[in-house]
Parts: C-alpha cells; structure tokens; sequence
C-alpha cells in the first residue's frame, strides 16, 4: 500500500514538475533546445518510474507506531526551531537546547540531558570557533 | 617512466606538515567514522566537506583530509564487525562471517590486526591499479565528445542501483529526482530562472552540499530516533582483544587470499554498478569456494577475515578510477568525494589530469601515505578504536546533526539553507523507510546541470538534430551497455541479493548449529 501511494504521488510530481517546466519563459536568445527539453525528459522518467513503483509495489516497509511517529514529528519541530532561532539565540544557547533535546528523546536521563546538551554545545563552540576560526552564528551577548 | 615521474611530483606535493597532520587527522577521523555503528564512509566524509571547505583549506590540503577520511571509514568498519557481529558500514558485512566467530574463539586481536593488513594490502594494490589504469581511460575519455558524455552520464545513472538492486523503478525515480532538484534557478545557458516560483533564494539553485548532508547525516540522525536507539550495542559485552599481532603462519595462510581479493574487489570497484559491497561479497565467496577444503569458513577461518576486508579496500580504491578519469562515480562515497571536488571548483574528468596534474598526484600521494599511517594506527592502537564502540549513540547523534548544521551554516550564513537541509533530512528518512536509494539522487543533483549542457551542445552543433546523441559507434555502445546495466539487475538482482543476504544467514544458521 504505501508503495502504490508513493507511487501516485511521484506521478503526480511529475505532472507538477511538467507543468512547471512548460511554464518556464523561454528566452528571445536561445540555444537549439532551449531551457524546458531536459525538464520535460525528468517529468517524463519520474512520471515513468513513479507508475512502475504503484503498479509492482515492494513488501510493505515497517513503519513506526504512531508515538514513534510523534517523536520524529517533534524532533523535525525543533530542528526547524533550531534552524530559525540560531541567529536570533546565538550558537551555544540554540545548539545546547537542541542537543540536549535531541539527547533526551535517544534515551538520556533529564538531569544527563541538560549536561549533555551544554557540553556538546560548549565543545562544539571550543573545537569549531576557537580553535579553527569558523563563524557561527552570534547572539545578543555575542556567542 | 612518465607515471612515476609524477608519482614523485605527487610525493613532493603531499609531504609538507600540513598536508601529512591532515591526512593524520583525517585517518583518524576516518576510522573512528567507520567504527561507529551509524556513520559510515558516505556520511562520514559529507559532514567534514562543509568544514573543509569554511575553514578555507585549498583543494589538494581538503582532499588530503577527505581522502584520508574516506580510506579511514573503509579500515574502520571492520571493528564493530569483528567484535561485535554488527557491521560498521555496508562494505563490512562480509566480514562478520568469520570475524566475529574468531573474537568469540578469543582471536579478536588477531583478526583485527589481520584485516587491518589485508585491508592494507588491498589499498596499496589498489591505488598501483589506479596510477595504471587511470591514464589509459583518461586516452578513451579523451576522444567524448558531448553526446558521449551525454550517454555516460546516462549509463551511470542506469548502472548506479548496481547488479543487486531490486527494483530499478525506485533507481530511476531517485535519480530523476536528483535531475530535477539540479534543475533549479537559473538556466546557464539562457539566464531564465526554473523552477524557482519565485523565491529568491532559490536563484542560485540548491546547494548540492546541503541535500547531501540532509539526505546522509540527518535522516540518520531520524533512524535513530524512530528506533529509540540510544544504547551503545557494545555497552554490556566484555571485549576482550587477545593477542595483538596475527601468527606468521597465519599471515602466510591468508596472503593468497589477500592477493585474490585485491584483484576483485579492484575491479568490482572500477566496474559501473558494483561498489565495495559486491567486492567484498565476490572476494569472500570466490576465496571460499578456491580455500574452504575443510569446511572452515564462517567458523573463523583467517582467509574469511582477510578476502572480504582486502576486498572492499581494493574497491574502495578503484572506485576512484572512474571518478577520477570520467568524473562519474560508481558509488556512493564516490559521489560525495565529486561533491567536494566540484565545491573546490575542480571539474574531475580526462581534462582534470592535464591541467591540474598537482592535484591529481598529490591526491594519489596522500593516498599512499594515509595508507601506510592507517596501518600503522590500525595495529597497534586498535584496542583505542575499540573504546570507541562504547560511545552511546544518543549522545553521537546530537553531535552528528548540531554539527551538520555548523558546516552548513558555515557555508552561507543563511537560515533558509538550514531549512531546507532540515527537510532534506526528513526526505531522506522517508525514502530510506521505502527503500529508495540515495546516491542516485545525490548523483543527480552533482550532475544534472553538466549532463544538460553536454545534451544541449550535443545537439546544438548539430543544428538542432536530436538524432546527433546516438551519432557515433561509441556513443551506441555507451547507450548499449546503459540499457543492458539498467536492464539487467531486473532478471538477476534478486537472486544476488538474496545471496548476499543468505550467505549470512545460512553462515550464522551454520554456526549456531555448532555451538549448540
């Protein structure tokens, strides 16, 4: 089942994808081929594999239960926080909630987590920034 | 005389303080990549690409460290198979076979040591193989013309899902999807803008770096997660190593086997379509069927440890050829290391050894000589990387992803490209759960923009004629062996694969019989 919906859905992106390339001005100084051919060849090979995938479908994978589902959910959640506070936050305080939340959810004890997340973010900073002189991200008391 | 000529150029080029504190930093790195269960040789060396580049290292020193990485992850695997049972990357399966039932007769330390030789062995040779073979393909490579490079691009594509693939419809889907994510901003050749719908970022097209540590660290990072998998697999086992250095007798046994496997795996390397998995899985079950008299494989037999493990080094090594010589490669970590040539500006490809001979060679150099120091921490300080099992994965993980962020971030400074590497990760994790492969897609975002263009020209020259990609005997053959590639693991990949697969089980079925 979750091959032919995937499959489905790759026919569909393909037909988005063809669509999209169609859409693409062409301009007054082109080549022979022109910006829209090699799009519309993709569109084609996805649309192809896509309906060979709903049509043969694989063994059905394992998927994870719904709380196991939830987790990864939240996990996808924080990274996106993450990725949208780091410059606001600054690196070691972003990086220490992301890592110590990260930790939590893989098995660590709460009170481990805490230190785990602080040291990762410390080092990181120590190893990166300090010794080899890579910019990362600075927050409002500069680190 | 010319080859070694510049071999010793190479040499020049490689040995300077910085360069060889690289290549040590890098084997070390490398192995401890490749022991780790969860970081292997493809997402070991894509996390470090953004940080070699940040960090402004010129192309020879960055490809000194990633090379070394690279041949690292390859020594390293082995650990966690021989002790543990468990592979450390793909290429180490086969040596679980008779690794691990020489840890539990107590030989641990001798089965180590002895793959860290055969894994020697079948590098050194290897990279011989390379120097050799590289420049008579760059003379083939010499006579493409675009639409002979429009067909090899093809064939790589068609050969990428490999002998063992199961189901080609998933190859060619992770590729075309690879294609079309290459498709985006704005068009080389005319200046229009594609499928961007209007964001702004997305002009420049998709940072190939960002996919390729989304789609390889972080969906990692998602496996783990969805497997609660916080525990080290080591953490209530006694490992014990033995006796560090193998018998001479026992390295007598094995030197056959070594030097069977190195030719093997060499060539299941260079070959489009296998890759160092295949070579170990040729090496072991060739040597089985030449040594096995007495019925001693998959019950610690040293030729079982020493086949598989010179195997897939030796792949690893021709591997190379192809990426080197045509700039297509024939694996996954071969994809990422075009990744970090083309982030240097290098275009790999025939033209690459006549006008950047110096990183060429220095690159062969840096190969020789991470050999030898790989070797030489492999033996000795085997029982350090063994600590290294230990470390649990819930606080590995964190450190992969905060650190993919950190190179990523690194590069542009950006939150959007963050985002984006975020649902990357998320991609991946779902594609892996379907059993799509990755490579392809990666493969396809490296070089979706130079097939376009080779197409283009190709027919462009001729005046708009799409018959001018099948013009020459050459570019027929090239389409030929794409069509038999991609055709072919359709009738016959399954039954490798479930070789593959069963010569492990009925091996561990075997072994279990014994013990009981």
């Amino acid at each position: 089942m979750s091959d032919r919906i995937f499959g489905i859905f790759g026919v569909l992106l393909a037909i988005g994808y063809a669509f999209a390339a169609l859409a693409i001005q062409e301009s007054f100084l082109s080549d022979a081929v022109g910006p829209k051919a090699f799009p519309l060849i993709i569109a084609a090979v996805l649309g192809l594999a896509s309906a060979a995938i709903a049509l043969r479908p694989d063994p059905e994978p394992v998927w994870p239960g719904l709380m196991r589902l939830v987790e990864i959910i939240a996990a996808i959640v924080v990274l996106v926080l993450y990725a949208e506070l780091l410059p606001v936050l600054g690196f070691i305080i972003a990086t220490a909630f992301a890592s110590g939340y990260l930790t939590w959810r893989l098995g660590s004890k709460p009170l481990a987590s805490v230190v785990i997340g602080v040291a990762t973010s410390l080092s990181i900073y120590a190893i990166f920034h300090l010794l080899l002189g890579l910019a990362l991200a600075t927050g409002p008391f500069g680190f | 005389m010319d080859t070694l000529n510049s071999l010793a150029d190479g040499f020049a080029i490689a040995i300077t303080w910085q360069n060889m504190s690289l290549a040590l930093l890098g084997c070390l790195l490398g192995t401890i990549m490749g022991a780790l269960p969860g970081l292997g040789p493809s997402n070991g060396v894509a996390i470090l690409i953004p940080l070699a580049f940040t960090l402004g290292l010129g192309a020879t020193p960055a490809l000194i460290l990633l090379t070394s990485v690279y041949y690292g992850a390859m020594y390293g695997g082995r650990i966690s198979s021989i002790l543990l049972n468990i592979p450390g990357d793909e290429p180490a399966m086969m040596t679980c076979l008779d690794g691990y039932p020489m840890a539990q007769k107590g030989m641990a330390g001798e089965a180590l040591s002895l793959s860290g030789i055969a894994s020697f062995v079948g590098s050194f040779l290897a990279t011989w193989g390379l120097i050799l073979l590289a420049p008579q393909l760059v003379k083939i490579a010499l006579l493409f013309g675009p639409a002979e490079y429009f067909a090899l691009f093809t064939l790589a594509f068609a050969t990428l899902g490999g002998v063992s693939s199961t189901n080609q419809a998933k190859s060619a889907f992770a590729a075309a999807l690879g294609l079309g994510l290459a498709m985006i901003g704005v068009d080389t050749q005319t200046g229009v803008p594609r499928m961007t719908f209007g964001e702004v970022h997305l002009y420049d097209g998709i940072d190939f770096l960002v996919a390729i540590v989304g789609l390889f660290a972080l969906s990692e990072v998602f496996i783990f997660l969805e497997h609660r998998h916080g525990e080290s697999d080591a953490a209530h086992r006694k490992i014990e190593i033995g006796r560090l250095w193998p018998r001479l007798s026992m390295l007598k046994q094995s030197f056959g086997a070594m030097l069977r496997a190195s030719g093997l795996g060499f060539l299941a390397g260079v070959l489009p379509g296998a890759g160092a998995s295949l070579g170990a899985f040729l090496s072991y079950s060739v040597e089985k069927k030449i040594s096995d008299r007495d019925g001693t494989f998959g019950k610690g037999d040293p030729r079982g440890v020493a086949a598989p493990e010179a195997g897939n080094n030796a792949a690893a090594g021709g591997a190379l050829v192809p990426m080197l010589a045509l700039g297509v490669p024939g694996s996954g970590t071969t994809a990422v290391l075009l990744a970090v040539l083309l982030s240097l500006n290098i275009t790999p490809g025939p033209l690459l050894f006549t006008r950047n001979p110096d990183v060429v060679w220095g690159l062969i150099a840096a190969l020789f000589i991470a050999n030898f120091m790989l070797l030489l921490l492999n033996i000795p300080m085997v029982g350090l990387f063994t600590r290294v099992l230990m470390v649990p994965p819930r606080i590995l993980m964190p450190v992969v992803a905060m650190v993919s962020f950190v190179g990523i971030y690194g590069i542009s400074g950006s939150s959007f490209d963050l985002l984006v590497m975020v649902g990357f990760g998320v991609m991946g994790w779902a594609l892996r759960k379907l059993d799509v492969p990755l490579v392809p897609i990666i493969l396809g975002t490296l070089l979706g923009n130079a097939m376009e263009s080779n197409m283009r020209r190709a027919i462009t020259i001729k005046d708009g004629d799409w018959s001018a990609l099948v013009a020459s005997p050459l570019s027929i053959a090239l389409w030929a062996i794409a069509l038999a590639g991609f055709v072919l693991p359709i009738v016959v990949g399954k039954l490798v694969k479930t070789r593959m697969i069963g010569a492990r089980r009925t091996e561990q079925a075997e072994e279990m019989d014994v013990t009981d």
